[in-house]
């Protein structure tokens, strides 16, 4: 029952859901609860295939609040818990990912970006961003990672649980559509093998002895009674935020130093990123990019760097300009001029950014 | 003859919030009396993880001697859900008010119920929304006078107060245990709050007990006119008495063999 789920390098070629469903059983995941919203599911259904043998536990709640809800109960109980969504999923999500974020509760959510507003695809998109950075009645004290690839799919699901449980802070890994359904090669591993020690969890309620007797008891509230405690709360929180902030924050980059133009993009949309500023340096055009892989904390200082030096930001995303916001937020009063690239709700192709970039060169 | 500094407080309570934070008067008080007597008579403080909900219920977040976790409007009983399934030795208590449970909670107390969830449901029902000011809730009774019908709850235009037990008893499962009892019989309170926490611990099911408790800040009453609106009123509606019962159910099929 509990042997690994994952013993050495194993070859895969199958969908983002799969993979994020191998990653949380090698990430030592005890329990899911989840609701069925495309495209998703296909993470409960591997889930639900595979546990039995592994001793983990679902449930299937009646709606993403629930869904939630008894996430945030799982991780109180001490357990690594997690849950999945996307869309109007992820809007109800964030009711309870806004209480993980008051009481930090190290919950870890997979969002699969599907287009919006409301129903609108199962598809894709990348409009999942500012309500997966800053949703909810908060400051968005949260971490959220874009990967681009099933590999990086698998190991930021793996990350994601080692960073809510060392920062208790509420963890998401954004995903979309596109990476949740199309197969790609992938190596599985488990953790342990190449070194990652899994953040060991803690009971908040159910610890031993009796409260009041052995110990105190645990009385964990989300609802403050003056304007001032509620200051000193969060600030607690901002401080730690910061704290966490250059340990967390990655991003990767490429042929800045002399660009013209650096491309910003994030998640599956940097894959044609990469490939067309190979293709418009082989033609000898001065680009490069920078890809935030989280966004929230976002790499600010690392990106302002950037936008002093380049002329032009070109922001290519599959939003109208989610991404675009981030980065006006962090590059504030640099010297690039931004060009936008906003297709919400479609794919962008290499061809399209090198025809983009050649002519706003 | 020696006087004690307190009154009697069941040893679970939390001493050190008393005197406890409800209005003169206030049902809660005697509900989470009768809860904290049936956690001591059970021996389980060590192993309750008590929730409560917003509106009033969220002043007793450091009621008792327990672990306690305060949620969100409607959203304890998924919570305590959660915990449970994470680890099933503890005795999970989502403690609300009748707009939390009834309304805005309802998809969650319907869809654990009808999962027959091994968690214990206290739910005390007031007919208002007494923290936000006295607005009319799921059991405002009809005719009665509250902020958002000031001229009385007309049933015509807002349906007839939610009859909670029953519904729950209607779409549960064997094993679980449902019961309306009254702050006007803290005793008969008392032992159908005992047995939804000897259901959880057994293991039997879903457990959930309606309280009829009294507001008079919101219902604006005087001590009298309060007594009699729990204790004549409100029973003619909210009929008390146990709807489900796996105690007794086992006890007629043993006597008929």
């Amino acid at each position: 029952m509990s042997e690994k789920p994952i013993t050495g390098e194993k070859r895969a070629f199958m969908t983002g859901n799969e993979v994020v469903a191998w990653a949380a059983l090698a990430a030592g995941a005890d329990i899911m609860y989840g609701y069925p919203i495309t495209p998703q599911n296909e993470i409960m259904h591997y889930w639900t295939r595979q546990i039995p043998k592994y001793g983990r536990k679902f449930l299937q709640t009646e709606d993403e609040l629930s869904a939630g809800f008894t996430t945030v109960g799982g991780v109180l109980a001490g357990l690594r818990a997690f849950t999945a969504t996307a869309g109007p999923g992820n809007t109800l999500m964030q009711e309870p990912m806004s209480m993980a974020e008051m009481m930090r509760l190290p919950t870890v959510t997979i969002v699969q970006q599907r287009g919006g507003p409301s129903t609108a695809t199962v598809i894709y998109s990348q409009q999942e961003v500012t309500l997966t950075t800053m949703g909810g009645n908060g400051e968005g004290l949260r971490i959220v990672y874009s990967p681009s690839n099933h590999q990086e799919l698998f190991d930021y699901t793996i990350k994601a649980f080692n960073t809510a449980w060392k920062y208790r802070f509420p963890t998401f890994v954004l995903g979309d559509g596109y990476q949740a359904k199309m197969r790609e090669s992938v190596t599985l591993y488990d953790p342990a093998e190449r070194g990652i020690e899994m953040v060991p969890t803690e009971k908040y309620v159910g610890k031993p002895g009796t409260p009041g007797v052995d110990r105190d008891p645990g009385h964990y509230r989300n609802t403050y009674n003056t304007e001032e405690e509620l200051f000193e709360v969060l600030q607690k929180h901002f401080a730690d935020y910061e704290k966490m902030a250059p340990e967390v924050v990655e991003y990767a980059q490429e042929a800045v130093e002399d660009a013209d133009l650096v491309i910003v993009a994030h998640g599956v949309v940097f894959r044609g990123v990469r490939d067309a500023v190979k293709e418009l340096r082989a033609e000898g055009l001065k680009v490069g990019y920078f890809r935030p892989i989280t966004l929230r904390p976002f790499p600010a200082e690392q990106l302002k760097a950037v936008a002093n030096k380049a002329k032009k930001l070109l922001i290519a995303e599959s939003a109208q300009g989610q991404l675009a916001r981030l980065i006006k937020d962090a590059i504030y009063g640099a010297s690039a001029e931004i060009v936008p690239m906003f297709r919400p709700g479609v794919g962008i192709t290499t061809e399209q950014i090198v025809a983009k970039v050649k002519e706003a060169l | 003859m020696s006087v004690s500094p307190q009154p009697a407080m069941p040893k679970s309570w939390r001493v050190e919030s008393k005197p406890h934070k409800f209005c003169p008067g206030c049902g809660h008080g005697l509900v989470l009396k009768c809860l904290g007597e049936a956690i001591d008579e059970l021996g389980i403080q060590d192993r309750v993880v008590f929730g409560c909900d917003i509106g009033c219920s969220l002043l007793s977040w450091d009621f008792f001697n327990c672990d306690s976790v305060q949620t969100h409007h409607g959203r304890t009983t998924p919570v305590m859900t959660g915990i449970k399934r994470a680890n099933p030795d503890l005795i999970c208590i989502a403690y609300m008010g009748d707009g939390g449970g009834y309304a805005i909670g309802v998809g969650g107390i319907v869809n654990a119920a009808a999962r027959n969830e091994k968690v214990t449901v206290i739910l005390a029902n007031n007919t208002v929304y007494a923290m936000t000011g006295g607005q009319m809730s799921p059991c405002t009774m009809p005719g009665q006078k509250v902020e958002t019908a000031p001229y009385g709850r007309d049933p015509e235009a807002t349906g007839m107060p939610t009859q909670g037990p029953e519904m729950i008893a209607a779409i549960t499962g064997d094993g679980a245990y449902v019961a309306r009892g009254t702050t006007a019989n803290l005793k008969q309170l008392k032992s159908y709050i005992k047995k939804a926490l000897q259901t959880q611990m057994e293991g039997k099911g879903f457990s959930f007990v309606e309280a009829l408790a009294a507001c008079p800040t919101n219902w604006r009453t005087n001590a009298e006119k309060t007594w009699a609106f729990v204790e004549k009123e409100m029973p003619q509606y909210y009929k008390v008495g146990e709807k489900k019962n796996p105690f007794e159910a086992k006890k007629e099929a043993q006597q008929n063999g």
